[in-house]
């Protein structure tokens, strides 16, 4: 055949290009209706305070926008594509109906400073969720100001300080598990205390006796994940919390992991003082690529003079109102009320649960990593065999006397269809695979992610390059990162 | 549970693999004495509909069907049906951070072009993926500056968004930043004179805002010059996004935090919103947050990654420029939609209806109270003082359900019965000039009879 037909195929979204690349002027996709005052002289009214020109920003119509973000967005793994088993990040389902809640007009379009008269309807909400997590923590007063779990720890640590101060010391440092979150040591040193790390013992816990000798009274707080991110309970929660309090200091709990507990056990009723929840972990709001998130901040009475201002109240008539006079408190840490729009959406998903879905949503992600760790431990090294909560940490020491390391079977993992899991993390475990299916596995998808890391595993023995090559499905191979950030190229430009 | 993908046999089954008997043995490893053996004290579980229901019964005690002037850092805006037509899809909604770079091609090349557009709309080099809103993206403009010149002590507009500056002092606390904060002149523009005598060599840097917080537009060039005499650098905030559109942005400043929720993000009650920094490509190794990189793969293809991670708290831990670890991705999304479907005429047409609306409200708006700060240019707020309590007016105009502008005592009793009012293309000619109306009405009469209590209790 001579004359072929031009026929658009898998390569016309596999090549689509910058938006930039597909501007010119002349075309856009906006239209504004007729302006219905008079027009302005832009001259008289600004001066030399107007701008004339826009630079590079893009030209383009609808059609071209919505092909284009759609193309971007098919070289996206998601959620709604598969099992997406990122230890400690959560990825569990994310329910429609919270998006189409959160869109309800009068709470989408709710301002943060229309009277609180029209404002009952969010004020609520805030309420409402308030006493969920309030319960679900077993802590006694709430703040959910802080826009993401950084910002919660940050607020809580505040917290912390300001308690301290009010006995007359502020104290020196926070004490930090080896085995936590880069953000909790990140956190201390934005609220200005030294970080000290304290060693897990043999079985990936807190090391009990190292805790004892390094407590004092200089110590503000333990900064604890629990279940840690080992994915294992600190058994000896109480005794913690003991030798903490005996010398005035106060348990932090990091909630990154909260899921394990829900409607199981409370971090109130074993000794935490403050915890921060991830909205987005936990209570299903989206990950959205990287945001936005929420974290809550939940304390004990003593803490409760401390909260950020403003604090929703009950007024003498019956209505909900912000009450700004709280000489005590740490002061604001966001300007408005926080990320309201996850607030609707953890409360829907609370409300979809009820108390014995929250409860067997707990039970299927304990199941699930369980099952896991079954299917998977004659195959990959368990560094540690202390029982395992929601999550589930292997290492690839078998593989990586094949040269083959966690990155490499993680990349892998992608040619079977399934993101990968968390690599090198925790940083106590060498070569970390951190596994975390969630309740959102059935158990087939289990089974079928199972198979994939037996079949990997194997490749590894027989066929190490194949492993070490991949992706080989991928629209993108390997990207050369050293290059990124050597010579960062962080923005277009006209010719590049 | 409607969420979750078990039958009773599979669970059964599983546990069977595990050698379990029970789910509750899964718990053992939890001492008995703390395992909770009551139902959580949350709603029942309701159906689909009910909560559909729930949620709308809150927005109709919500102001739902307002007409609203409130602006002061939450700005409406038209948003086209296509951002969330486009954000809905699961691709980028159930996405995490993208750390897979193969995988979150999509991700990773609109943060990109994100970023490209920040730069070019602020006229700075770079910009990072989005910060928490532009609060903290000022504060932590303010830390970068510390860092960056290793001096420590801050000096604040009074004109900036008050809850910036309570932010701002938040986290300036315990960091051993003094903050001095300097007023405003009757232009409504920054006090040149107050600003060069708080400026020391001890200044780490200026946070001016603009347009400022009464919408007045700043003379950022002038401060710029005071700030790089005295070798401080100058931080810009800005709340309006829109205002870039047609006003000259502060190029003589060393990093600006902005807040983009004008760019198609809903108002939402205050979040989540969008915040950005941009600065200098010099400045870049102090800037806190996510960046996105270009780069290649092994065949030489174009692809993009998290880049400069050197900087972040999961390399450095307490050495981090900042704990920022998830931030607002998906928001930036609708920032990054926003603006491609604008572009360069549409942001300055749309930048221009504004200040026409506003332009025609001041006027009218200044034939019944006084306006303030005549003097300089705003974009799309003005001020007005009355005789009567703006607290007042406002219980007035919710009967009307109309949100009147934000009486502006709480934050600056100095202005007493001033009130900030808001128009963007959103407002129309009619509700203005009903608005008017109702002000009008007791500006020409007496002042109203009603005592001050009980107006607060409706209007507050």
């Amino acid at each position: 055949m001579k004359h072929m037909t031009r026929k658009a195929t898998r390569h016309v979204n596999q090549n689509e290009g910058l938006i930039f690349e597909k501007s010119s002027a002349g075309k856009g996709a906006w239209k504004l209706p007729p302006l219905d005052v008079p027009e302005v002289d832009t001259k008289k009214l600004l001066g030399s305070s107007e701008r004339k020109d826009l630079g590079n920003m893009p030209e383009v119509s609808e059609i071209e926008i919505i092909r284009h973000f759609t193309r971007l967005s098919t070289w996206n793994y998601a959620i709604d594509l598969g099992m997406y088993p990122l230890g400690s990040c959560t990825m569990k389902y994310n329910p429609r109906v919270n998006e189409h809640v959160a869109r309800v007009e009068g709470l989408a379009d709710g301002h943060p400073y229309q009277p609180e008269k029209v404002s009952q309807g969010a004020l609520r909400i805030l309420q409402t969720l308030s006493e969920c997590l309030i319960d679900i923590t077993g802590m006694d007063a709430i703040t959910l100001q802080p826009a993401a779990g950084a910002h919660g720890e940050m607020t809580g640590l505040l917290m912390v300080r300001a308690y301290h101060q009010s006995k007359g010391n502020a104290r020196k440092k926070i004490l930090i598990p080896d085995s936590a979150h880069g953000t909790n040591p990140a956190t201390a040193a934005m609220v200005n205390y030294a970080v000290e790390n304290l060693k897990s013992d043999a079985r990936g816990m807190v090391d009990v006796a190292a805790l004892e000798s390094q407590m004092n009274e200089d110590v503000a707080a333990l900064m604890l994940t629990n279940p840690n991110t080992l994915g294992v309970f600190e058994q000896q929660i109480h005794k913690i919390a003991d030798i903490l309090h005996a010398k005035g200091g106060l348990l932090y709990m990091d909630g990154a992991n909260m899921n394990a507990l829900v409607g199981k056990v409370r971090p109130g009723d074993f000794g935490v003082d403050v915890m921060h929840l991830n909205l987005h972990k936990t209570f299903s709001t989206p990950h959205g690529g990287g945001g936005p998130g929420s974290g809550p901040v939940a304390i004990k009475k003593s803490l409760e003079p401390f909260l950020p201002t403003p604090v929703v109240i009950v007024k003498p008539d019956g209505t909900l109102g912000f009450e700004y006079n709280r000489p005590k408190s740490v002061g604001r840490v966001r300007a408005f009320y926080g990320n309201f729009g996850m607030f609707v959406r953890a409360l829907a998903y609370i409300m979809a649960n009820g108390p014995d879905g929250l409860r067997q949503t707990t039970e299927d992600a304990v199941l699930n990593a369980n099952y896991m760790r079954k299917g998977l431990e004659a195959t990959y090294d368990l560094p540690y065999s202390t029982p395992t909560m929601h999550e589930v940490v292997f290492s690839d020491k078998l593989q990586a006397k094949k040269g083959v390391r966690t990155m490499d079977i993680a990349k892998r993992l992608i040619d079977y269809g399934f993101h990968p899991y968390t690599t090198a993390f925790p940083l106590i475990v060498p070569g970390a695979m951190m596994i975390e299916p969630t309740e959102s596995e059935s158990k087939e998808e289990m089974d079928l992610f199972i198979e994939a890391m037996t079949s990997i595993a194997e490749e590894v023995q027989e066929d190490p390059q194949l492993v070490l090559d991949a992706p080989h499905s991928t629209r993108v191979s390997r990207l050369d990162e050293t290059a990124a950030a050597r010579k960062p190229v962080l923005r277009w430009k006209p010719g590049n | 549970m409607r969420y979750l993908p078990k039958s009773p046999a599979d669970r059964e089954a599983m546990l069977k693999a595990i050698g379990l008997r029970s789910l509750d043995e899964l718990f053992a490893p939890i001492p008995a004495e703390y395992r909770l053996s009551r139902d959580l004290k949350v709603p029942r579980q309701m159906a689909e509909s009910e909560i559909v229901e729930w949620f709308k019964e809150r927005s109709r005690e919500n102001g739902e069907g307002y007409t609203s002037f409130l602006g002061a850092g939450a700005y409406f805006h038209y948003r086209p049906v296509v951002i969330d037509s486009l954000i809905s899809r699961g691709e980028f909604l159930t996405a995490y951070t993208p750390y897979q770079a193969e995988i979150s091609q999509g991700t990773l090349q609109s943060i990109f072009e994100f970023q490209t557009m920040i730069c070019e709309l602020t006229g700075m080099e770079v910009a990072n993926a989005s910060m928490y809103d532009g609060s903290t993206a000022a504060a932590e403009a303010v830390m970068m500056a510390v860092r960056l010149t290793g001096r420590r002590s801050v000096v604040v507009a009074r004109s900036l968004h008050p809850e910036y500056r309570e932010v701002l002092t938040t986290y300036a606390t315990h960091q051993g930043m003094p903050l001095a904060v300097v007023g405003f002149g009757d232009d409504g523009r920054v006090n040149l004179e107050e600003l060069a005598k708080a400026v020391s060599g001890e200044t780490a840097c200026l946070l001016i805002q603009s347009p400022n917080f009464f919408g007045t537009i700043e003379d950022a060039d002038v401060i710029a010059e005071i700030a790089h005499k005295n070798g401080a650098m100058l931080v810009v905030s800005i709340a309006e996004a829109l205002s870039l559109g047609i006003v000259e942005p502060p190029r003589h400043a060393d990093v600006i935090a902005m807040e983009a929720q004008s760019f198609g993000v809903p108002v939402a009650f205050g979040g989540p919103y969008c915040g950005v920094i941009a600065t200098r490509e010099k400045f870049v190794r102090q800037m806190p947050g996510r960046l996105v990189g270009q780069t290649t793969d092994k065949q030489g293809k174009r692809g993009f990654v998290l880049t400069l991670a050197t900087r972040e708290q999961h390399i450095r831990r307490e050495k981090a420029t900042s704990n920022i670890c998830t931030n607002q991705a998906l928001v930036a999304l609708m920032v990054n939609i926003f603006m491609t479907i604008y572009g360069k005429a549409g942001l300055r047409e749309l930048a221009k209806q504004n200040l026409a609306k506003t332009a025609y409200a001041a006027e009218q708006f200044g034939k019944q109270g006084k306006l303030l700060f005549t003097g300089a240019p705003r974009f799309n707020e003005f001020v007005v003082a009355t005789s009567e309590d703006p607290y007042a007016i406002n219980s007035r105009l919710l009967g009307h359900k109309t949100v009147g502008g934000l009486p502006l005592k709480k934050f600056f009793p100095e202005l007493g019965n001033a009130a900030l009012w808001c128009c963007t293309e959103m407002t129309t000619r009619t509700a203005i000039d009903t608005a008017v109306g109702l002000v009008a009405e007791s500006e020409s009469s007496v002042r109203s009879l009603k005592r001050e209590a009980d107006v607060e209790e409706v209007a507050r």
